[in-house]
């Protein structure tokens, strides 16, 4: 396709455990504009850490990936270890999900941010510095100088996450991938930090997917949204026709199960009920059929194509779409 | 009938599969340590020369068929000096490590149930106990009270006491926050049930496994002390001194210190490998291997 | 901090009063008396009840053990009644060799356990790994004396590269001196790698697992920094905590090692004093001995505060 930044192409990952194979992502084709985002919403094991996992190639090692990872022209799983390195921090960026983790503690704040700098744009220590300096500002973070000698231990963890950021953003990078960036911080800091990378996103130009559990929070601030179930794509349109119309009806229950600030008090979360399933023990038809309040026929023995009906943009896999303004 | 052979199958190969964990050189090392029991139990009832008999016309003699390891610098025989010292090495490795266990166990017990005062006093005088280098209070303690099995014996086990008392506690800390302590508790047991019948069934495994690695300990502690002559004393052989002896002829008949020290290393192996497994199959926080 | 600094300083007093009251009932524990041993074959009992009161030893023990404490604190550790060299003078001329030859071993076992522990992390499972993790699972079971003679043999004996003993002093001839401490130093050094390699090894692996690494590894960093910086230096904490537990070991191992090799240090000092029941010199030697031991552990854990972030500025 072309304008595609990012295009996964039949992606599959394996994994063996003790019990058997498990097969965290299955088979699953997205692509990413330059300058556009992309939000992949699901449950915790779906496979969409597994999948962002796969795109930066930072698979473990036991892992089988299948499929072609193509970023601004490259076969990524093909590329040389040497050509990745090179590749990695400098156009193709990431913020994990728990900044307490994925910032060294023994190693200063500064150390931490201009040693990518220093690597990829080959910058001396003094440059590096200033752009550091620079970098925490715009990522919000008061007095950004005395900040660069000191350890992540010192930051809470929402001025973390903003340091985490800032090297995400040190090279310029064409994509940022941002892995459930706002799970393990605070709710009042998690809009503050949502609204940072988006505001960087405009700013910069970059490309960005936003992996998360949570359908509220790709509302607004994505281009297009895929609905990720044991390790497929179930449904994938432009955010604002996901929902005004969801077809898939486990996007209707993703959506039903955030708490609604106009809901009358001690109302029970409509939680989905069930369990994904096992992944090691995959299903024969549907994945989602045993908890699906829909399942009906050939659910249970035929797994449904992802495909385009109404509108092209607008793909879904499901027998039983939820109709037309059943929702809106 | 599916679920039927699946059971079944579980059942059949699970112990086989422990065994092949276990591996060959823990069975290799099981071997070796039987070997080294027998010899030394049985060493008045093998038809040995003496250890202790010198011959001034054979002195250092080669391998032969009247002596299997050849002799010594003093004409003595090596392979009966070696199964002796085997029983000196054997005896005070597994009665001081005896001590350790049972003051070490008994005192980290206590410590780790009663806590409080009890506990502090427990782990501020094993501090000062291993405020000593092992090794330099062993050496002032045999030459102020004199040489003797006995008196190296109780200084080793002295010595252990602060590393059983430790896996102890720290056991008995973790054990008796849980359930069935609580529960016992709750029920009115006295206290000596609880420790006795509660704690001690589950601390003792721990121990064990810690014992066999305190043998390979004492036994490389009294090497090194007999080897440098303030172990046990002479005429009795143990390994150390006849590795002490052998050094003064590595020109001539290097073999007179080899022997002994092969026989040395393996064993101290052997328990090192043994105790590791154990530890490794009791150690809570692991499971299994 | 500085609250750390102190609370462990105040910790430091107990117990250093502990270890004289122990060294003192250990001197104490003499069969016989004092008396008998300095007098050997001129004691009669009126020489002996003499000396014993002219050395105050008919006093009760804590009256003892007090006038001890006194002139140990002025400086006064005693005097060999067989040299006449004060306790201060021989462990004062001693020290330096034993200090070198620690220092020496704890050098060359770094220098052959770090580098083999990040190979092996680098590299966990492999055939490579498995090797060195057997080799110091071995290593482990191999004692002092007995690697000594290995290397004597080896070195001295066989191929005559290295004299087996003596020692010249390094402000006479460095190199001559360097000769005699290689085969000491790398006698002990042998007995400091596999427990270095270990701990290492193992703290690295789990380094390698931590989230920060996977980002270091998103950031495009050479795998030698990835290695080196992010995965070495948190564990570079375990290496201070490593050095300091071996440190007791270090000590026993020096006193067989200068006694096998012939270097004047302070093992062979102590070695020396029992063989020749020098029973003044053999009490001021474990004092000083385990006093410095104490002292040496007090600096390990102020040295870990030091390199520990978190520690220095006062979490956890």
């Amino acid at each position: 396709m072309s304008g595609a930044l990012l295009s996964v192409e039949d992606v599959a990952v394996d994994l063996p455990t003790p019990r058997g194979n498990l097969r965290a992502v299955d088979h699953v084709d997205l692509v990413v504009g330059a300058g556009k985002t992309l939000g992949i919403v699901g449950e915790s094991g779906c496979g969409k850490t597994m999948l962002s996992r796969a795109i930066l190639q930072l698979l473990p090692k036991k892992a089988k990936l299948s499929g072609r990872v193509m970023f601004d022209g490259q076969d990524l799983p093909a590329l040389s270890a040497e050509k990745l390195r090179k590749l990695r921090g400098r156009s193709l960026a990431v913020v994990f999900q728990d900044p307490m983790t994925s910032l060294n503690p023994v190693l200063t704040i500064g150390t931490q941010l201009t040693e990518t700098m220093q690597e990829h744009l080959e910058l001396d220590l003094a440059n590096a510095r200033q752009r550091a300096i620079e970098l925490l500002a715009a990522v919000g973070i008061p007095a950004p100088e005395q900040r660069l000698s000191q350890y992540p231990h010192q930051l809470s963890g929402g001025m973390r996450q903003r340091v985490a950021i800032a090297v995400a953003l040190s090279c310029e990078p064409k994509l940022l991938i941002a892995d459930e960036p706002t799970t393990a911080l605070d709710v009042t800091i998690q809009a503050q930090i949502l609204d940072l990378l988006a505001r960087e996103q405009q700013r910069r130009h970059m490309a960005m997917i936003i992996i998360t559990h949570d359908l509220g929070v790709v509302a607004g601030r994505t281009d297009e949204v895929a609905v990720m179930y044991a390790g497929r794509v179930v449904e994938r349109a432009p955010t604002p026709s996901l929902f005004k119309q969801m077809r898939m009806p486990y996007t209707e229950a993703l959506l039903a199960a955030l708490p609604k600030l106009d809901a009358a008090p001690h109302t029970p979360l409509p939680a989905i009920s069930g369990r994904p399933p096992d992944p090691t023990r995959p299903l024969k038809g549907c994945s989602f059929s045993p908890r699906c309040r829909y399942s009906a026929g050939r659910c249970g023995t035929e797994k449904p194509h992802l495909s385009a009906a109404e509108a092209p943009d607008h793909l879904y896999a499901c027998f039983h779409p939820i109709a037309a303004g059943a929702n809106a | 009938m599916a679920t039927l052979e699946l059971s079944l199958d579980e059942t059949a190969t699970a112990p086989a599969k422990r065994g092949r964990r276990l591996g060959t050189l823990f069975w290799v090392a099981i071997g070796w340590m039987l070997l080294v029991f027998a010899v030394a139990i049985l060493a008045d009832v093998l038809p040995l020369p003496s250890p202790t008999d010198m011959d001034m016309l054979e002195r250092r003699a080669p391998f032969s068929v009247e002596h299997w390891l050849g002799t010594d610098g003093l004409g003595r025989d090596e392979l009966a000096r070696l199964i002796y010292g085997a029983r000196i090495s054997l005896i005070v490795g597994l009665c001081a490590p005896v001590i350790g266990l049972v003051f070490g166990g008994a005192l980290g017990m206590l410590a780790g149930y009663f806590r409080g005062r009890f506990e502090s006093i427990v782990v501020g005088s094993m501090d000062v106990l291993l405020a000593f280098p092992p090794l330099i209070l062993a050496l002032a303690v045999t030459a102020y009270l004199g040489q003797s099995i006995f008196n190296l014996t109780c200084i080793l086990g002295v010595l252990g006491i602060p590393a059983f008392m430790r896996v102890a506690r720290a056991s008995t800390l973790t054990l008796a926050r849980r359930e069935f302590v609580i529960a016992a508790q709750a029920l009115g047991a006295s206290h000596a049930r609880i420790l006795l019948r509660e704690l001690l069934p589950n601390v003792l495994l721990p121990l064990l496994a810690f014992f066999l690695l305190g043998v390979a300990v004492t036994i490389v502690v009294e090497g090194a002390l007999s080897f440098l002559g303030l172990g046990v004393p002479p005429p009795i052989s143990s390994w150390g001194s006849m590795i002490g002896e052998g050094r003064e002829s590595l020109d001539v008949a290097p073999r007179l210190a080899f022997i002994p020290a092969i026989a040395m290393f393996l064993t101290v192996l052997s328990f090192n490998l043994i105790g590791d497994t154990m530890r490794a199959l009791t150690d809570p926080r692991q499971g299994a291997l | 901090m500085l609250f750390f600094v102190a609370r462990r300083l105040l910790y430091l007093v107990p117990v250093l009063i502990a270890v004289s009251v122990l060294t003192f009932v250990i001197a104490s524990l003499l069969p016989g008396d004092l008396a008998y041993v300095i007098l050997g074959d001129q004691a009669t009992p009126e020489n002996v009840a003499a000396l014993r009161h002219d050395m105050g030893l008919d006093l009760p023990i804590w009256q003892r053990y007090f006038g001890w404490l006194w002139q140990i604190l002025q400086g006064d550790f005693g005097r060999s009644f067989r040299t006449g060299q004060t306790v201060l003078q021989a462990v004062g001329e001693r020290v330096p060799v034993s200090f070198e030859l620690m220092l020496f071993a704890e050098l060359i076992g770094l220098a052959i356990g770090v580098p083999l522990a990040i190979a092996c992390a680098a590299k966990a499972g492999s055939a490579f790994d498995r090797l060195m993790t057997g080799s110091a699972f071995g290593m482990l079971s191999v004692p002092t004396f007995l690697s000594a003679i290995l290397l004597i043999y080896l070195f001295a004996v066989e191929l005559r590269w290295l004299p087996a003993t003596g020692y010249v002093p390094f402000t006479e001839d460095p190199v001559a001196n360097l000769r005699f401490m290689v085969l000491p130093a790398l006698t002990l050094a042998l007995a400091e790698w596999p427990g270095i390699m270990r701990v290492l090894r193992s703290d690295m692996i789990a380094a390698l697992q931590e989230d920060y690494i996977a980002l270091a590894k998103a950031k495009g960093l050479k795998p030698s920094r990835i290695l080196f910086v992010h995965a070495l230096k948190p564990s570079s904490l375990t290496l201070v905590t490593i050095t300091g537990i071996n440190i007791g070991r270090l000590i026993g191992g020096t006193v067989i090692v200068e006694t096998i090799f012939a270097l004047p240090g302070i093992g062979r000092l102590l070695v020396g004093a029992i063989y020749t029941r020098d029973l003044i010199i053999l009490q001021g030697v474990v004092l000083l001995v385990a006093a410095g031991f104490v002292i040496m552990n007090f600096i390990v854990d102020m040295l870990y505060a030091v390199l520990d972030p978190r520690i220095r500025h006062g979490h956890a």
